[in-house]
């Protein structure tokens, strides 16, 4: 075996196919690290039992800091290091902060959430994003099953995936 | 294939909403007596502590800037009268809950626009609304006529004289009682109300005859004609909420004029018509009803109340910031009266109840799916956009004599029960849900 991480890879004509052989798959102790397909498909999170993702917590946090962000600003600049009378309201007038807190926040949550998925999908500038199978893009799902993180050894985790319904059963490694 | 449900409206459930009804009599009967002697607010001190505090007859204006209108008061409103209260009161349940009826109609309208096929299995619920409409009208009208004068500033024709009138007032007499000078019968206020109501309640009628049929026929006939029904009614939807909100709410405030009014009005009807037809679903399913309807409709109506509850509070703040924020005297007395002073509480109560209750409480998935959380938020809501209405209406007609008591309470459980009452009557009168609906099919298979 070489060095590296080392990937078993089921190819799938059909989507119908890789959502049954998901759950088979599953059912047979292998785990799963992930499944490329070309389109959306329905259900599948479900079928891979995936946790729900933590991005709208981040998004939240992020809004929250943008929020937080805005109104020390307006409050420091208008209240406490130069007030100023404008149109007659008060010092810290809240509701004419309310506009650009909103912005602020709509601003940093939006940017923080496509930062945060950026980061963690490996789509950072300066990440090689990792292509199992460049068939990936067109017309195949590929079901990738990381090696290393399987009771199972090799033969037996290519043998059960090939019973469920892949067209291919291949090899991959990343360095 | 699905099979046939419905709706039993049982006798049992006929007698507690009749009970409810009669407890909401004496309940405002009860409070309606107790004002009229003079202590209204020893009944109510545990129900309502904040407003104790600052209510009374007496007690007339601060000197903070909220001075009742004092231009425009004049000579008409000498004395506080008791029945006054009890004329605001109906009138704001007129229009709220006149506006669920048609904000119902308008959900099903707008589902056939859409194409939407999600909501196949519920949209007979806020179509049911519509069976209010002509009680709305007549509560309304007559209404008009007994209580004009003391919910409507404009309606004293002293007012439109040639000398000592007042100047703004003439300037919009047109808009009421065009083709007639002001002061006389306002003709166009009143033909305005008949007209809205007529063609809406043509409407409703045109799209329950169709929905019935597409049931029993099948295809998709029926269903293109509802969609083009429906692009009509919502045409003439569009432009009639925004007058009928002119005229049953702002026009109580005749000096003051918002550009915001007709949305901020149909936004609030908008989101109490959807946290209602979402807590009906709810119900109807704890009674074994809408075997279709599953958690993902029910999530896809909580995500409806969660984003028009933003609708909602962004419509507010639009006409409330820019009025803040240019300064003019003219029409920051609007707010003048509503948030400061006699009317504080209730002004900070609504955009709790209204925006930060449901805004934080929806914002998880998992609180749009579950029915104990919404079972609690949606009656919430419902209130909130009443007591919106309340904020809107008591203010101009009552000035600080407003209050929250025994009347209020009394008159929304009658208002509630009877619409309640009709609206499950016409409920039952059909199948749940068209069996044959062509859409039926992406209904059951919605996941979310």
């Amino acid at each position: 075996m070489s060095q590296g991480t080392n990937y078993v890879l089921g190819v799938y004509e059909d989507e119908d196919v890789l959502m049954d052989a998901i759950k088979e798959v599953r059912e047979k102790g292998v785990k799963i690290e992930e499944v490329y397909s070309p389109f959306p498909v329905h259900g599948i999170e479900d079928a891979l039992g995936y946790k729900r993702s933590w991005l709208s917590v981040a998004a939240f946090m992020f809004g929250i800091t943008g929020t937080s962000l805005a109104l020390t600003m307006q409050i420091g600049m208008m209240g406490v290091d130069w007030p100023m009378i404008i149109g007659g309201k008060d010092f810290v007038p809240i509701p004419s902060f309310i506009p650009v807190t909103f912005e602020m926040t709509v601003l940093l949550a939006a940017f923080g959430m496509v930062g945060t998925f950026f980061g963690v999908s490996n789509l950072k500038p300066w990440g090689r994003p990792r292509i199992y199978d460049i068939r990936i893009t067109d017309d195949k799902h590929v079901m990738a099953i990381d090696l290393d993180k399987n009771d199972l050894n090799e033969a037996e985790i290519k043998k059960i995936v090939d019973g469920s319904g892949a067209s291919e059963v291949n090899n991959k490694t990343f360095e | 294939m699905v099979s046939e449900e419905r709706f039993e409206f049982t006798q049992k459930a006929k007698k507690t909403l009749l009970i409810v009804l009669l407890a909401g009599i004496v309940l405002t009967a009860l409070g309606y007596f107790t004002m009229g002697s003079g202590g209204h607010d020893a009944g109510h001190g545990e129900s309502h502590d904040v407003e104790a505090v600052t209510d009374g007859h007496d007690e007339e204006p601060y000197g903070d800037g909220k001075e009742e209108h004092g231009a425009e008061a004049g000579g008409d409103h000498g004395g506080f009268k008791p029945i006054k209260r009890l004329f605001a009161n109906i009138w704001i349940n007129n229009v709220f809950f006149g506006g669920l009826a048609i904000i119902g109609v308008f959900f099903f309208a707008v589902q056939y626009a859409a194409q939407a096929g999600w909501s196949a299995g519920i949209k007979r619920i806020p179509l049911a609304f519509g069976s209010w409409l002509p009680i709305a009208f007549v509560l309304m009208i007559a209404m008009f006529f007994i209580a004009g004068h003391d919910i409507f500033h404009w309606t004293h024709e002293s007012l439109y004289a040639e000398e000592g009138g007042d100047k703004i007032i003439k300037g919009k007499a047109a808009y009421f009682f065009w083709p007639l000078q002001g002061g006389e019968f306002p003709i166009f206020f009143v033909g305005r109300m008949v007209i809205f109501f007529a063609v809406w309640y043509l409407f409703f009628r045109q799209l329950r005859k169709l929905a019935f049929q597409e049931d029993i026929e099948g295809g998709s006939t029926t269903w293109y004609k509802m969609r083009s029904v429906s692009a009509f009614f919502l045409v003439f939807f569009a432009v009639s909420s925004s007058m009928a909100a002119w005229d049953w709410v702002m026009s109580i405030d005749t000096h003051w004029f918002s550009t915001m009014f007709g949305w901020y009005n149909f936004a609030s009807w908008w989101v109490a018509g959807l946290a209602l037809t979402l807590f009906i679903v709810i119900m109807l399913k704890d009674k074994g009803y809408l075997s279709i309807v599953n958690q993902n409709h029910v999530h896809d109506l909580g995500k409806f109340v969660f984003a028009f509850t933003i609708f909602w509070t962004y419509v507010w703040f639009s006409q409330f910031m820019l009025i803040y924020y240019a300064h003019i005297p003219e029409e920051t007395v609007y707010f003048m009266e509503r948030w400061k002073g006699h009317y504080a509480p209730v002004f900070y109560l609504n955009l709790i109840l209204n925006f930060f209750f449901p805004f934080l409480v929806l914002m998880t998935r998992d609180s749009k799916r579950h029915a104990r959380i919404l079972k609690v938020v949606c009656p919430v809501v419902v209130f909130g956009h009443w007591l919106d209405f309340y904020l809107m209406v008591t203010p101009g007609t009552l000035g600080n004599n407003g209050s929250f008591g025994f009347l209020e309470m009394g008159l929304i459980l009658v208002y509630f029960s009877a619409f309640l009452y009709v609206v499950l009557g016409s409920l039952a009168k059909a199948p749940l849900f068209a069996k044959n609906h062509p859409m039926l099919q992406e209904s059951l298979h919605h996941h979310i």
